[in-house]
């Protein structure tokens, strides 16, 4: 028995999410009386696969395959399978994340694991196995048994807060046979903002809406994130109108966040919207009308003109 | 071209959740039931891809006699019939062995679902199916065109796009902008009650998971509000009181 954790890569390191998954998964370990196995695929230098150690897991698994230097749902779903026959794993953590989400689904096809996805808390062992998930786009909450002999946890972000130590952790080769029928889909490109911090994983977040008025005033958003390394996000009609790419929208039908941060400069606060991002931690809202329904969601608001505003905030960011 | 569209039937995205019978049950008193939104893109691209290719367009949905006026707009805005499975949809894996129960017997090329339903907003139905039929499973699509037997996909990934190509059957999670949402007109309301509504029984009766009991966010805090002349304080709290920059 063991708990498998899925340690994501983007571009050769250690995601931030799956630090957190790591140091999830390796506290289940703890309440279980077991330990954790992260599982790292594709190419990574040493010091990553040191992090997974760092963040608590007993051992590493790195599959090398060069099939599998292309991130790809079904053939990392299988690679998963085969880890957690090999280790007799019986929980299986991963962060949520675009490949995360797909892994989850296809491994709980193949071990017919009982699937917890959005968990927001460690579990509960007390009677069985429960675990807290976030449902109806995080109106509320589900207190859900698991009951199938092996279980899969999908976490959201901000589920933990890991704390990382100077342990070792072996790493060990593995290399399970690769299915053909997992190499169906061809990439024939890829279209990725570079160097801006992205949005699933981002701990502050400035977003934007149509009281921005055009895309061309989007710089004083950007400046501001710039300023805080955080990553933008915007309102439904903001991507609808193309102001902006569609993966910066947040809420019921787009992206769900839930970063320690939130910065919401003229957005009304629809419940579409809110629905996305009421896990936040901190809510800050901007917005010249008083009557604002956002203003009843924020932790800190300020009645004001987003032209204004938004522009003094980065002057004294940058002042800190 | 056989197309299955899997539908959800949903609360109505400004709804107030709450919940009855000591926090073990949804409250549906007063509430509306939509297609899920997702779903209505799924089904808006298959009658598109009907109305360009030629195509048949089922639509299925796992749930109980309350699912229904769902179906019937799904009808009224193309599909030219429907299966309901009469079941309360447990859990992810429960619908996914009907809707796979399902595909096997009628050998669909195209399984069309929406990226996450938004009441579990699990995104898990379609890749559990697609595992279940051995085929490959894409999520949330943006872009599907089809020629022959080979789909051309954009699919969305964290910070950007993705263009794919994949041979037929598939199983796809879509979202917008794959297509318009479509309303029904008069005329498709008319002819969608007299469409085949098929009504089968589950099979398989796994039940892996089970909700015991469910909870609301706690409310936040008062909000703390700053004179916009003075905004520059905020960065100021948002430092110390909050410790969050
Ligand atoms: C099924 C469904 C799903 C949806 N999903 C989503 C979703 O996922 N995400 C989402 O965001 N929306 C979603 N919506 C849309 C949602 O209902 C709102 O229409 C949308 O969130 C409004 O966007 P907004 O706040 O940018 O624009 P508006 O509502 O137009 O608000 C603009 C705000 O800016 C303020 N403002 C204007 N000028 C200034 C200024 N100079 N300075 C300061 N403030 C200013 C105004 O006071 C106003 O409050 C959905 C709707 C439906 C029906
Ligand atoms: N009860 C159901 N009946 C039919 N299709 C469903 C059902 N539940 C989910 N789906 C489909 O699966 C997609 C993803 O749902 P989920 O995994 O629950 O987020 C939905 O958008 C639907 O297309």
């Amino acid at each position: 028995m063991s708990v498998l954790i899925f340690a994501e890569l983007d571009n050769g390191s250690l995601k931030k999410s799956s630090q957190e998954a790591i140091y999830y998964g390796a506290q289940v370990a703890q309440m279980l009386g077991t330990s954790a196995t992260a599982v790292v695929i594709g190419a990574a230098d040493a010091g990553e696969l040191a992090t997974a150690g760092r963040f608590g897991a007993a051992k590493v698994l790195h599959a090398t395959d060069a099939k599998l230097a292309e991130a790809n749902g079904m053939a990392y779903a299988s690679v998963m399978a085969a880890a957690a026959g090999q280790e007799g794993a019986k929980v299986v953590v991963l962060a949520k994340s675009s490949l995360g989400d797909a892994m989850a689904a296809r491994l709980a096809g193949k071990l017919k694991a009982g699937l917890a996805p959005n968990v927001i808390e460690l579990p509960d062992l007390s009677n069985g196995f429960h675990v807290k998930t976030s449902i109806y786009t995080g109106k509320a909450f589900a207190n859900n048994e698991l009951k199938a002999d092996v279980k899969i946890l999908a976490i959201k972000k901000n589920t933990i807060v890991p704390v990382e130590t100077d342990a070792t952790a072996p790493v060990e080769t593995f290399a399970p046979a690769l299915n053909d029928s997992d190499f169906g889909l061809k990439v024939l490109g890829t279209e990725k903002a570079t160097g801006d911090v992205l949005l699933p994983e981002a701990d502050l977040v400035v977003s934007a809406g149509r009281g921005l008025k055009g895309p061309e005033n989007w710089s004083i958003v950007e400046d501001l994130a710039r300023a805080l390394h955080a990553a933008t996000a915007c309102s439904k009609p903001v991507s609808d109108l193309d102001w902006r790419p569609h993966h910066e929208h947040v809420g019921q039908t787009g992206i769900k966040v839930s970063p320690n941060l939130y910065i919401a400069a003229g957005i009304s606060g629809a419940i579409q919207h809110l629905a996305g991002v009421n896990s936040s931690k901190v809510i800050v809202v901007i917005n010249k009308d008083p009557e604002a329904p956002f203003f009843k969601s924020a932790d800190y608001g300020i009645v004001g003109d987003v032209f204004d505003v938004l522009p003094r905030l980065t002057k004294a960011v940058q002042a800190l | 071209m056989k197309i299955l569209v899997c539908v959800t039937s949903v609360p109505d995205t400004t709804t107030k959740i709450t919940f009855t019978d000591n926090n073990t049950k949804f409250n549906k008193a007063g509430v509306t039931f939509i297609t899920g939104p997702y779903d209505d893109y799924a089904l808006a691209r298959a009658v598109e891809l009907k109305e360009k290719l030629g195509a048949s367009v089922t639509v299925l949905t796992v749930g109980e006699t309350d699912a229904e006026p769902v179906i019937r707009k799904c009808l009224a805005i193309g599909a030219d019939d429907a299966i309901r499975v009469n079941a309360e949809p447990i859990d992810a894996y429960f619908v996914a062995e009907q809707i796979a129960a399902i595909a096997k017997e009628n050998r669909y090329d195209l399984i069309l679902m929406g990226r996450e339903s938004i009441d579990y907003n699990g995104g898990q139905v379609h890749g559990i199916v697609a595992e279940m039929l051995g085929i490959p499973s894409i999520s949330p699509v943006m872009k599907l065109d089809i020629e022959g037997d080979t789909a051309k996909m954009t699919r969305e990934i964290e910070g950007g796009k993705e263009t794919l190509e994949a041979q037929l059957p598939l199983v796809l999670g879509c979202q917008e902008p794959i297509a318009e949402w479509k309303i029904p007109n008069m005329r498709g309301i008319m002819t969608a009650r007299t469409k085949p509504l098929k009504i089968v029984q589950p099979s398989g009766t796994d039940s892996l998971t089970a909700v015991g009991s469910y909870e609301l966010p706690a409310p936040r805090g008062a909000v703390k509000m700053i004179p916009a002349d003075q905004a520059e304080l905020l960065i100021q709290l948002l430092r110390t009181e909050a410790k969050v920059i």
